[in-house]
């Protein structure tokens, strides 16, 4: 903290933007997005552009807004009482909150993972198919394809395909986190919203979720919550980093690891606060 | 502090004893003792309701007393107690009796027999003191016959008659008595069928053919062509009911005299003799020569009797097998109307009503409405489902058969709705409980994956929250199938001979009254004519409602066990 001066105006200045192009345009775009839970605001005039096919990662120190500005992509947040919003977030230059918004469709086209796992008390199958189910397909042929192919790009299949039958709930902490990267995928969307997906995971469980998350790219678009800067670095194409609900810096990933032009970057990376 | 000062620390300016409090003994042992003092009420009472509901089938030896005025009774002994013997029977004893009452400060025991034998004496039940007795014996030869009328009979056998011709056995373990005395209980068995249910159905059919004449009567009026054809239709088959009715009458009344040309004379121990047809001897036995087998033959065939039968002799006497059948039917159509009821309120009241004042306001109602005295419940059933609902049904639906009632009356369906608006409230703040114990993480999980609320109610809260909402549902039931004060205002008789399911279209008749167990637990204990003979049943009574609850609920466990394996494990 002590890197920061203490002017607010120094403190928050405009966004520094450099990100990388993926050369597909732009899938997601937040334009001068605020946020508050009640009376406290969470997220201030975030303005940034994820590029098509590519691994955006969002760093920044915990309570900074990370979280809520995932959720606000594929209106979680909407189960939340007291929330109010102002500004834009676009998917495909379209704006997700106006009244006529489909926010069941929105969410079709997005895959969530969350932070901790979270399957449902089914079998491994009937969890890896629930977006299926929940559009009302039940062509035993196609669920059955549709759930080998997710096991096999979640790099679960081996494990789990003698028991596809047993219940979910049975899986290790690591294997549950790959079921629900499988479920996130099954239902094709064109966006995976990933909230920590690491954090509860050893380490070789994480090395695995990062070679899927390698072997995803291009297909999908990808966000990326993490605090594990090797990870971000590692894996993504570019970082946003925030700090204090308000998007920092936003740049290509090797740059903003090896030269960030923010002060306050420069610090969270560095280790110096955060 | 003696110590402290032997090892001479510096005197502490406060206390350093721990006071009693500050190590929760106290709190503990009375935590526990309160458990235990539970534990062992509940234990008591079933212990209680085991005991006296298990021996009240064992057969008993018969005493035969000779009193002190030479006079002698026969009977089995059902207890025994002290007294203050009252004056004027001190008078006419004798001097040594007296001088050992006096020494118990005007005391005695005194013992109930059972003597039977009510045709005979105008009672079942007689008290002997024991300074009236001259001497007690345990003979061979006394029979212990329990009868379809007038309750069991004790004496002896005089003789035994087939189609009029004496047995020569004087015995009623001979074979050949033993025989004569299946093929009679057969044969009434078969009669009983006859009047009951063959002859029933035929005045069933005969009933709905005139109820049906009677509809067309109402809606499209006498002598209109449409009543004539139903009228001719209706003659014909009364024509045929009627020769059926006929040729049934006629079968029962050849086995009728049949019946009544196998006697059996019983003589009591005053010498008076009772000449019956052998049908009317339910179960008989030598209760002087007893083994161990025959103990428990006969036991356990009145414990048959009793869950297999129906009841006899104002209920007293025989099975409890319509009000085992009454409760059960209830319970279980209280539970379905019940459940989804409540299910659908509460999710309605946690899912999709706007939190408020209002839902609130609802809340409390609902908690507070199990708090409402049963009987007000039954009070609101008779007045609102029968009367009114009812009432309305039966101008709608019943029309030809006003003015008696079809639903606008007590019955099965008005029980068991008023049974489940009594116990909806533990389904709901159950359902309520389990639904908002659903992790908010599963929500979201599904709700990500494009899934709409109700679908995710649907496949994921609902199943998640089953064990809980199970639980609810098994509290409802059990207190449901307890409940007495509101059914007998509203559907529950002392004698039903209809079960609310039988073969005659459409088999399962709701608006028929029905026993319950908790019912006859009450009317065979205090309300029949002879509270003696009801007392032993009481508890045999009570004994099964206990099983019958106990069973369905462990059944309802079992299925929420099941179920809650499937959202165990989980490990990390
Ligand atoms: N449901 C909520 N109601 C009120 N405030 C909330 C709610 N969720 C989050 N917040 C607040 O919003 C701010 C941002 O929270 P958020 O969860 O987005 O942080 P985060 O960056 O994801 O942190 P972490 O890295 O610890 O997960 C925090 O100050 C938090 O307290
Ligand atoms: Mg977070």
């Amino acid at each position: 903290m002590n890197a920061l001066s203490p002017a607010p105006e120094a403190l928050f200045g405009p966004t520094v933007t450099h990100p990388r192009d993926g050369g597909q345009g732009h899938n997601l775009e937040s334009d001068r997005f605020n946020l508050w839970y009640g009376a406290t605001q969470a997220l201030f005039d975030v303005t940034f552009a994820v590029e098509r096919g590519l691994v955006t990662a969002l760093i920044g120190p915990s309570g900074c807004g990370k979280s809520t500005l995932l959720r606000a992509i594929n209106r979680m947040n909407d189960l939340i009482d007291g929330l109010k919003i102002a500004g834009e977030i676009r998917v495909d230059g379209r704006n997700i909150y106006t009244p006529d918004t489909d926010v069941i469709a929105l969410r079709k086209r997005m895959g969530m993972v969350f932070q901790k796992p979270n399957p449902f008390p089914m079998s491994i199958f009937e969890n890896v198919v629930y977006p299926l189910r929940v559009d009302g397909l039940s062509d035993r042929r196609l669920l059955a394809e549709t759930a080998e192919r997710a096991l096999v790009d979640s790099a679960l299949w081996d494990e789990v395909k003698d028991r596809l039958q047993d219940n979910a709930l049975g899986l290790s902490g690591g294997q549950q986190q790959r079921l629900c990267i499988a479920r996130a995928i099954a239902g094709e969307p064109d966006v995976l919203l990933m909230d920590e997906p690491c954090s509860a995971l050893d380490p070789i469980a994480t090395a695995r979720i990062e070679e899927l998350i390698d072997e995803l790219r291009g297909q999908y678009t990808i966000v990326l919550v993490t605090h594990n800067m090797q990870q971000a670095a590692r894996v993504s194409d570019n970082t946003a980093f925030m700090y204090l609900g308000r998007l920092i810096e936003y740049g290509e990933t090797e740059a903003i690891f090896t030269a960030p032009r923010d002060t306050r970057t420069q610090g969270y990376i560095t280790g110096r606060f955060g | 502090m003696p110590a402290a000062a032997v090892l001479s620390v510096p005197s502490a300016s406060r206390p350093r004893a721990a006071d009693l409090g500050a190590q929760g003994e106290p709190y503990l042992w009375m935590l526990g003792g309160a458990l235990a003092l539970g534990i062992a009420m509940i234990a008591g009472l079933l212990v209680l309701v085991l005991w006296n509901g298990l021996v009240t089938f064992v057969p008993r030896e018969i005493a035969l007393l000779t009193l002190a005025d030479g006079s002698r009774i026969a009977g089995e002994t059902v207890r025994a107690e002290t007294f203050r013997v009252p004056a004027e029977r001190l008078e006419g004893l004798a001097p040594e009796a007296k001088a050992k009452i006096a020494a118990e400060h005007g005391l005695a025991r005194r013992t109930l027999y059972r003597t039977g034998n009510y045709d005979v004496y105008n009672d079942d039940f007689r008290w002997i003191a024991d300074f009236e007795v001259a001497g007690v014996a345990y003979p061979d030869g006394m029979i212990f016959a329990e009868r379809l009328e007038w309750g069991p009979f004790v004496g002896r056998l005089q003789s035994v008659t087939v189609d009029g011709e004496v047995l020569a056995a004087s015995d009623i373990r001979a074979a050949n008595v033993r025989a004569a005395h299946d093929l009679a209980r057969a044969r009434w068995q078969r009669i009983r069928k006859i009047e009951r249910v063959e002859i029933g159905a035929v005045n069933h059919i005969l009933e709905r053919e005139r109820l049906a004449l009677r509809r067309v009567a109402l809606t499209s009026g006498e002598d209109s062509a449409a009543w004539r054809a139903a009228a001719a239709r209706f003659e014909s088959r009364q024509t045929d009911a009627q020769a059926r009715h006929k040729m049934l009458a006629l079968e029962a009344t050849r086995l009728k005299e049949r019946d009544a040309r196998d006697r059996i004379v019983l003589v009591e121990i005053g010498g008076a003799a009772k000449d019956m047809a052998l049908s009317q001897v339910v179960r008989m036995y030598r209760a002087n020569e007893f083994t161990w087998a025959d103990r428990a033959a006969i036991y356990l065939s009145r414990w048959w009797e009793f869950l297999s039968d129906e009841p006899r002799e104002a209920n007293t006497e025989g099975g409890v097998l319509p009000a085992i059948f009454g409760t059960f039917a209830m319970t279980i159509l209280m539970v379905i109307v019940v459940a989804p009821f409540g299910i659908v309120t509460a999710l309605y009241l946690r899912e999709y009503a706007r939190q408020g004042r209002v839902v609130a306001l609802v809340r409390i109602s609902v908690n507070n409405l199990a708090g409402v005295p049963s009987i007000v419940y039954g009070v609101f059933g008779l007045g609102f489902f029968a009367y009114l609902l009812g009432g309305n049904i039966d101008q709608l639906f019943y029309a030809e058969r006003l003015p008696n009632p079809t639903f606008g009356t007590g019955g099965l369906l008005w029980a068991a709705l008023t049974l489940a608006l009594l116990t909806v409230p533990v389904v709901i703040v159950a359902t309520e409980e389990a639904i908002a114990a659903v992790p908010r993480s599963m929500r979201e999980g599904s709700l990500a994956c494009g899934a709409s609320k109700w679908q995710t109610i649907r496949r994921i809260v609902l199943p998640r929250a089953m064990p809980g909402i199970l639980t609810g549902i098994i509290l409802a039931m059990a207190r449901g199938a307890g409940e007495v004060a509101p059914l007998m205002l509203i559907g529950v008789v002392k004698l039903a001979p209809e079960l609310p399911i039988d073969g005659l279209f459409p088999f399962v008749h709701l608006e028929r009254s029905f026993m319950h167990l908790g019912f006859h637990v009450f009317d065979v204990g205090f309300q029949s004519r002879n509270s003696e003979a009801g007392k032993p049943m009481v508890f045999v009574t009570t004994l099964l409602l206990i099983a019958l609850i106990a069973a369905m609920n462990v059944t309802a466990i079992a299925l929420r066990n099941r179920l809650k394996r499937r959202f165990a494990g989980g490990h990390f």
